[in-house]
C-alpha cells in the first residue's frame, strides 16, 4: 500500500509551481496578495522538507522513490529522496523563506513578476534536487537557470544588465555542454536512468567507455561551470554582487546546487567498477586553484559584494577539493560545511545590503585606498570621548562579526565545527597508520590560509564600515530585513549547538551515498500503483 | 550521410565558438544560436543515422533497423528550452543597448 506521505516527495516541485503560476494570474499591484501566496506556498515548503529529513533520518531508508507518471525504472523518470537531496531540500526551503522575507521590506516592488519568479527558481532547485534521471536534471536545470536569468535583472540599472548578460552567456554555454554530454551518455550507455546507468556500467565495452568518460567530462564540466572551479568562475563574484540582496541571498545555493550533482554522480557513477575515481584528480587540483584565487579575490576585493563573492569560491574551492579525496569521513565533515557556508555566505550579501544602505557607493572602495596611502589615521582623535553607537548599527555590526567568524572558521559558531571535522578526518588518516599525503598536506595548509585571509578581510572592513572615520548616515533598517539575517545566523548557531546529530545524519547519508547498489536496488524495485494498466500490455489479454 | 552530418556540426560549432568570442552582443548571440544547432544535430546524431525508418516497434520491425526515439524527444526538448533561452537573452541584449548606447558586450569600447 502506497502511504500519504509517499507522495509528499514530488511536493516540493509541484507546491512552487502551482503558486508561480497562480500568481501570475494576480496583477502586480495586488502586491500584499501576491506576496502572501509566495509565502505561504514557501512556508509550505519549509514544513514539507521539514518532514521529509524526519523520514529521511528514520531507520528504514529508501523508501523514497516516487515514479512519474506510474512506468517501471528505466522507462518512466522517477524522483529519488535519499539523505542527500532531503538535505539539499531543506536547506534551499530555509534559504528561501529567508530571502523571500527579506525582500518583503522594498526589493520585490522593484520589478514586475519577482514571485512567480522566485517560485520558478525553487521550484527548479528542488527539482534538480530530486530527479533521478540525467535529462530531467538538464529541464530542471533550465528552469531554474531561467528563473534565475529574470531574477539577476531584478531592479535593472546598467551594472546588473552588464552583468546578467556576462552571466546569461556562461550559463547558455553551459547548458550546451550539459546537452552534449548528456548525449554521449545516452548514445554509449543507452539509459539516461542514473541508477540504470551505474548498475550498467560494468557491462560496458572499453572501447565505448572512453566516450562515455569523454561524456561525463564535458557533462561536469557544465556543473563545474555553475560551482565555479577555476577556471570557470571569472563569471561569479560579478554576477553575485550585482544581484539584488535577497536574488543574491537565494543565489547562494545555485553553486551548491553543481557541487551536490558532482557528489551525486561521483559518488553513484565513480566510486568502483570500470571507472573508479575517474575525474577525482582534476577534482582536487580544481578545487585547490580555485581556493588559491578565491583566497586572492578575499584579500584584494575592496568592495563588500566582491568579498562575499569572492567567499562564494572559497567554499566552492573547498568542498571540491573535499570531492576530489574522495574519503567518507572528510566528506561528511564537508557535507556539515557546505550546509554553514550556504548559511554564512546567503546572510552575509543580505547584511552587506543593509550596511551599504547608510553609505555611499564608493566609500569602501575609497577607505581600502586610503588606508593605502596612509590618511585618513590621523583624524578622529580629538573626539577622545566617543559618540554613543546607534543601536541599529549595533546589531549590524554584531551580524557583521558572526559571519566573520564564521567565514574564518573560529568557534563558537558552525563554522569552526565543519572545518574541524574536515581537518581531523584528514589527520586521523594519518592516526590510523596511513601518513597524510603530500595532497592532503597541501589541502590542510589552504583550509587554514582560507580561513586567515577572511579573516583579515573581514577585519579590515569591518573597522572601516563600523568603527571608521569615514561619515556615514545611520542605514534605516526595517525590523523584517533584520529578522532574515538574524535567522540564519541563529541557524548556524543552532547546527553548533546540535553538532552530534547534525554529524550523525551527514556521516549516515555519506555512507549510503557510498554504497550505491543500495540505490540501484532501490530505484529497480521501485513500488509500481497496482490497478492502472498502461494501454499496450492490456491489448494482450483476452 | 555521416559524413556531411558531421562535417556540418563541426562546421556549426566552429563558426558559433569564434562568433562567442566577438566583442558585439549581435554576434555573441549568433554564435550561441549556431552552437546550439550544432549541438542538437549531435543529440539527433547519437540515435545512430537512419533515415526512413519508424521509431515505433510495430510488429513487423526489425529492432535492429529501427529509428532510436530517446534522442528525437530530447533533440526536442532541447530546442525548445534553447529557443526561449535565446529569446530571454536577446531581451537582455536590447535593454543593454538601450542602458549604455552601444552594443559592444562590456557595455563600453575598449579604448585603444
Amino acid at each position: 500500500m502506497i502511504q500519504w506521505s509517499h507522495h509528499l516527495i514530488i511536493a516540493p516541485i509541484l507546491v512552487p509551481l502551482l503558486a508561480s503560476a497562480l500568481l501570475l494570474f494576480l496583477d502586480e499591484r495586488q502586491r500584499v496578495a501576491k506576496a502572501m501566496i509566495s509565502v505561504i506556498s514557501t512556508l509550505f515548503l519549509v514544513l514539507i522538507a521539514f518532514i521529509l529529513l524526519k523520514i529521511e533520518s528514520g531507520p528504514n531508508d529508501f523508501g523514497g522513490v516516487y515514479l512519474l507518471g506510474n512506468w517501471a525504472a528505466p522507462f518512466g523518470i522517477v524522483l529519488v529522496l535519499d539523505g542527500l537531496s532531503a538535505l539539499m531540500l531543506f536547506l534551499a526551503a530555509l534559504l528561501g523563506i529567508a530571502a523571500l522575507v527579506f525582500s518583503l521590506a522594498r526589493w520585490h516592488a522593484k520589478g514586475a513578476h519577482f514571485h512567480s519568479m522566485f517560485q520558478l527558481l525553487l521550484a527548479g532547485l528542488n527539482g534538480a534536487f530530486l530527479t533521478g534521471d540525467l535529462f530531467n536534471l538538464f529541464v530542471f536545470f533550465e528552469v531554474m537557470l531561467a528563473a534565475s536569468y529574470g531574477l539577476m535583472l531584478h531592479g535593472s540599472g546598467p551594472l546588473r544588465v552588464k552583468a546578467g548578460m556576462h552571466y546569461i552567456a556562461v550559463n547558455l554555454v553551459a547548458a550546451l555542454f550539459f546537452l552534449i554530454g548528456v548525449s554521449l551518455i545516452y548514445g554509449t550507455a543507452g539509459t539516461l536512468n542514473m541508477a540504470d546507468l551505474a548498475a550498467r556500467l560494468p557491462q560496458i565495452e572499453p572501447d565505448r567507455l572512453m566516450l562515455l568518460q569523454a561524456g561525463a567530462g564535458v557533462l561536469g564540466v557544465a556543473f563545474l561551470i555553475k560551482a565555479g572551479m577555476w577556471p570557470l568562475c571569472f563569471w561569479l563574484p560579478t554576477a553575485y554582487s550585482a544581484a539584488s540582496a535577497p536574488v543574491a541571498g537565494i543565489f547562494a545555493i545555485l553553486s551548491k546546487l553543481g557541487i551536490y550533482v558532482i557528489l551525486r554522480l561521483t559518488m553513484l557513477l565513480f566510486g568502483d567498477g570500470p571507472l573508479d575515481g575517474f575525474g577525482a584528480n582534476a577534482l582536487l587540483l580544481g578545487g585547490m586553484v580555485t581556493l588559491i584565487y578565491g583566497i586572492i579575490g578575499v584579500l584584494a576585493s575592496q568592495a563588500l559584494g566582491r568579498l562575499a563573492g569572492y567567499s562564494v569560491l572559497v567554499s566552492s574551492g573547498t568542498l571540491l577539493m573535499v570531492l576530489g579525496i574522495n574519503d567518507g569521513v572528510v566528506s561528511s565533515g564537508a557535507l556539515l560545511y557546505l550546509v554553514s557556508s550556504t548559511f554564512t555566505i546567503s546572510a552575509f550579501f543580505m547584511l552587506i545590503e543593509l550596511v551599504e544602505r547608510g553609505q555611499d557607493a564608493g566609500a569602501n572602495v575609497l577607505a581600502v585606498t586610503m588606508e593605502a596611502y596612509g590618511e585618513g589615521d590621523e583624524e578622529g582623535i580629538d573626539e577622545a570621548e566617543g559618540v554613543t553607537m546607534p543601536g541599529t548599527m549595533a546589531i549590524l555590526g554584531l551580524c557583521f562579526a558572526a559571519c566573520g567568524i564564521l567565514l574564518a572558521g573560529l568557534p563558537p559558531l558552525s563554522g569552526f565545527i565543519a572545518k574541524f571535522a574536515m581537518l581531523t578526518a584528514m589527520l586521523g588518516a594519518g592516526a590510523i597508520g596511513v601518513p597524510p599525503t603530500a595532497a592532503i598536506w597541501t589541502l590542510i595548509v589552504l583550509v587554514i590560509l582560507s580561513g586567515v585571509a577572511s579573516l583579515i578581510a573581514m577585519t579590515r572592513v569591518g573597522i572601516r564600515t563600523f568603527w571608521g572615520s569615514l561619515e556615514g548616515t545611520v542605514p534605516r533598517v526595517l525590523v523584517i530585513e533584520l529578522t532574515p539575517v538574524m535567522f540564519l545566523l541563529a541557524l548556524t548557531l543552532l547546527l553548533t549547538v546540535w553538532a552530534g546529530p547534525a554529524m550523525q545524519y551527514m556521516d549516515t547519508t555519506i555512507r549510503t551515498l557510498g554504497n550505491p547498489a543500495s540505490y540501484i536496488e532501490a530505484v529497480q524495485k521501485a513500488y509500481r500503483v497496482p490497478g492502472y494498466q498502461s494501454a499496450p500490455t492490456q491489448v494482450g489479454d483476452p | 550521410m555521416e559524413l556531411i552530418l558531421s562535417l556540418a556540426i563541426g562546421v556549426m560549432t566552429g563558426c558559433g565558438v569564434w562568433l562567442i568570442l566577438r566583442p558585439r552582443t549581435y554576434q555573441v548571440i549568433v554564435g550561441l544560436s549556431l552552437l546550439s544547432y550544432a549541438v542538437n544535430l549531435f543529440i539527433f546524431g547519437v540515435g545512430g543515422v537512419k533515415s526512413n525508418m519508424p521509431p515505433i516497434l510495430a510488429g513487423d520491425v526489425l529492432p535492429a533497423t529501427l529509428a532510436d526515439p530517446v534522442p528525437q524527444a530530447l533533440v526536442l526538448t532541447a530546442i525548445v528550452i534553447g529557443f526561449a533561452t535565446t529569446a530571454l537573452f536577446l531581451v537582455v541584449l536590447l535593454a543593454s543597448r538601450g542602458l549604455t548606447g552601444n552594443d559592444h558586450v562590456d557595455g563600453r569600447e575598449e579604448q585603444r
